[in-house]
């Protein structure tokens, strides 16, 4: 495939978890594309946007436009993260953040339907679970939803199944929002706590050793409460299963 | 601060976690007896698909459709009363009950009157009314609003109920046995029915082909009391009706299987003409349904059929408990109606949800919720009602994240403070850090790990 990737990564990938990112990266390269991260981004806006201020998203918005207005595809290893591109890029240069609207991918429905990947040489012999990210889920439809009446399908099910040895384990509730939710995290502590501390004790009940996604921002919550708990669990994002880096 | 108002109370709701984690268990039960009975019918999308199409077109033509249907309920001999809002509202059914000289009467369950705080207004007047309705009956003993649309009383525990009908119905004390507990309810129910003279119902679907209305319950007690009483009052929104006779075919066949899990409910109730020597009316009250139609991003709100599919989905609803959220209409229809009767009031119910968008997908009239969530949001902040600390923390995030050499300055500087002084970011004053740890911070960025390991290299130079 010669075509080139702009890499965007999410700001607090970027400054939390950069080996998530250099997962990401190596994974993409090794399907043979040419990668490029314009390291003058920072972030796309859906924190302002998602707390009532997406009027200010203007300078966001106009320096993503400049950073990958270039690429045959934007890829990112966050569902939300390219959801709020897709359904909220705008740009002083409309037509060309339209244009970015359609070709920004979050990374398994990039793996799946544009690079259509059949096999990855990944071990990863644990039992994982799959936490669902609501915006990846329910936005991008990255995989099929409970309420719906619809046939299952799963991209990032998928792309797990190709990993030598890795179990994915069943869960009582499969798609049930973490509680993350950007500021609500904090505005709403209280509930943000609950809901995450039932999704983890949902995965503990099932005997996950690890809870993975697709979205960094849910895995951080549900990290910081898996370490409160003192647990053993770890999280890691679907791109460092994928692409283990030592 | 009135941002604050739905964080506060959840808070409070969260102070005993046994006892969320049974709310969360019972409605979660609900929703998967919803799901059970959306897949027992194939065509379940193609009826939200159909039920939405029908409401969409009803909202367009509401004017036609409501002259119609006053022509034909007339023509059936039913009294029509049209009421601007909750105070006209209130006051004709006060005036109905004047011009009878009566001071007593039964009501089965409506929300519509809810909203319109019916029952504290009658209570001025000096008129006494019986909420018919089992769950609404408790929580009218109890003094408290319903907290749920459809199961008023969820939030009470069958001993609590034993309790308060021990004191308020002579029940024994200690026995929270629900046979028993319904038994006493539905004898002293049966006392107001034969005595009582008029009777207020909701209505869930108006037919304007044929002035009929139909009243859903699974009790009978809006047929008790319309039966018993010499005047029936039906109260409804203006955006309840429907073309046709035959729509409810769609409408039936998705409201109680998207509410209970039930294939119907048990009396679905057509009122067409009142009985000889019955007096029937109907008032249709709009209480801001007009200004919400003609705003073009909130009017599909009023699709909504009440069937609190949405309220038993949401992750946030049964970990808050519908208290929490202030309104007659709770839940996250509540919160995309509420802002438009009183957006200063509702302010916070907007942020009250993680945007999950799994209210949308349950949604049989499929209204997107959770869009409209995010689009009140906006409109809250640009109305200015946000706090002062919010609206500073949001401008500053904004400037750092619009400005790439502030940014990576202040993510280098943040990662560094965590490092070397987590103490300065992992306390109390910090809501992320009461209840989890904070993320380890990580001593290089990828920027940085990229620019020495890759451009540096030659692989990229951009």
């Amino acid at each position: 495939m010669n075509k080139t990737v702009g890499l965007f990564i999410p700001c607090y990938i970027d400054q939390f978890y950069p080996k998530v990112a250099i997962a990401t990266l190596q994974l993409l390269e090794k399907q043979g594309l040419t990668v490029v991260y314009p390291t003058n981004q920072t972030c796309c806006g859906q924190p302002m946007a998602n707390s009532g201020f997406e009027h200010l998203t203007g300078g966001c918005n106009e320096l993503f436009v400049e950073n990958f207005a270039d690429f045959d595809y934007i890829v990112c290893p966050s569902g939300s993260c390219t959801l709020h591109i897709k359904e909220h890029l705008h740009s002083r240069e409309e037509q060309e953040a339209k244009d970015i609207r359609k070709r920004v991918y979050e990374l398994t429905e990039f793996l799946t339907d544009i690079v259509k990947i059949e096999r990855l040489e990944a071990s990863f012999p644990h039992r994982v679970g799959m936490h669902q990210s609501c915006h990846g889920q329910r936005g991008l439809h990255l995989s099929q939803m409970t309420e719906l009446v619809a046939p299952p399908f799963s991209k990032p099910g998928k792309l797990l199944s190709m990993v030598k040895g890795l179990e994915v384990v069943e869960l009582d509730r499969s798609d049930e929002c973490c509680g993350f939710g950007g500021t609500f995290c904090v505005a709403e502590e209280a509930v943000s706590v609950k809901m995450g501390k039932d999704r983890v004790t949902d995965h503990l009940k099932h005997g996950a050793e690890f809870i993975t996604g697709v979205d960094m921002s849910c895995l951080m919550h549900l990290e910081g409460i898996l370490r409160r708990q003192k647990s053993a669990v770890q999280i890691k994002h679907i791109a460092e299963i994928l692409n283990p880096v030592g | 601060m009135k941002e604050l108002a739905h964080a506060a109370l959840s808070a409070r709701f969260n102070e005993d976690e046994p006892r969320v984690d049974w709310h969360d268990e019972t409605l979660w039960w609900v929703r998967q007896k919803r799901d059970k009975m959306a897949r027992s019918i194939p065509e379940w999308e193609e009826l939200r698909e159909g039920a939405s199409q029908v409401k969409e077109h009803v909202l367009s033509h509401l004017s036609e459709y409501l002259e119609m249907f006053e022509e034909e309920a007339i023509k059936n001999g039913v009294r029509v009363h049209w009421a601007a809002d909750a105070a006209e509202h209130n006051a004709i059914v006060a005036g109905i009950l004047k011009g009878h000289g009566i001071d007593r009467m039964v009501k089965s369950k409506s929300m519509l009157t809810e909203e319109c705080h019916l029952n504290d207004y009658l209570k001025e007047q000096g008129v006494d009314v019986v909420d018919s309705d089992l769950g609404e009956r408790i929580v009218q003993l109890a003094g408290e609003p319903p907290s749920h649309i459809v199961l008023p009383c969820i939030h009470w525990k069958k001993e609590e109920i034993g309790e308060l009908f021990h004191k308020h119905l002579g029940t024994p004390k200690g026995n929270a046995d629900p046979q028993l507990l319904t038994h006493a309810a539905r004898l002293s129910l049966r006392k107001e029915f034969l005595t009582r003279k008029v009777a207020i119902t909701g209505v869930n679907f108006a037919v304007a082909e044929t002035g009929e209305f139909v009243v859903c319950t699974n009790e009978g007690n809006a047929d008790m009391g319309a039966h018993l009483a010499d005047v029936h009052i039906a109260c409804m929104g203006i955006e309840k009706l429907i073309p046709e006779r035959v729509h409810l075919g769609i409408f039936l066949r998705l409201l109680t299987r998207s509410a209970t899990g039930q294939p119907i409910t048990t009396y679905s109730s057509h009122f067409r003409r009142p009985r000889k020597g019955q007096e029937m009316h109907i008032v249709l009250v709009d209480n801001g349904r007009s200004t919400q139609l003609g705003k073009a991003d909130f009017r599909s709100s009023l699709k909504c059929i009440r069937c609190a599919a949405c309220m038993n989905t949401c992750p946030v609803y049964r970990r808050s408990g519908g208290h929490s959220y202030h309104t007659a209409i709770a839940g996250p229809i509540g919160s995309i109606l509420a802002p438009n009767l009183d957006m200063e009031k509702f302010a916070d119910l907007p942020f009250a949800s993680t945007l999950c968008g799994s209210c949308s997908n349950v949604c049989p009239v499929k209204i997107d919720i959770h869009v409209q969530l995010y689009k009140w949001r906006q409109v809250i902040v640009q109305k200015g009602y946000v706090g002062a600390a919010k609206k500073i923390g949001i401008e500053t995030m904004n400037y750092t994240l619009s400005h790439p050499w502030f940014y990576r300055m202040a993510g280098k500087a943040g990662r560094w403070v965590m490092r070397v002084m987590p103490f300065a970011v992992s306390n109390k004053l910090n809501p992320w850090y009461r209840q989890r740890e904070m993320p380890r911070a990580a001593k290089t960025s990828f920027t940085d790990w990229y620019k020495a390991n890759k451009q540096a290299a030659g692989d990229n130079k951009r």
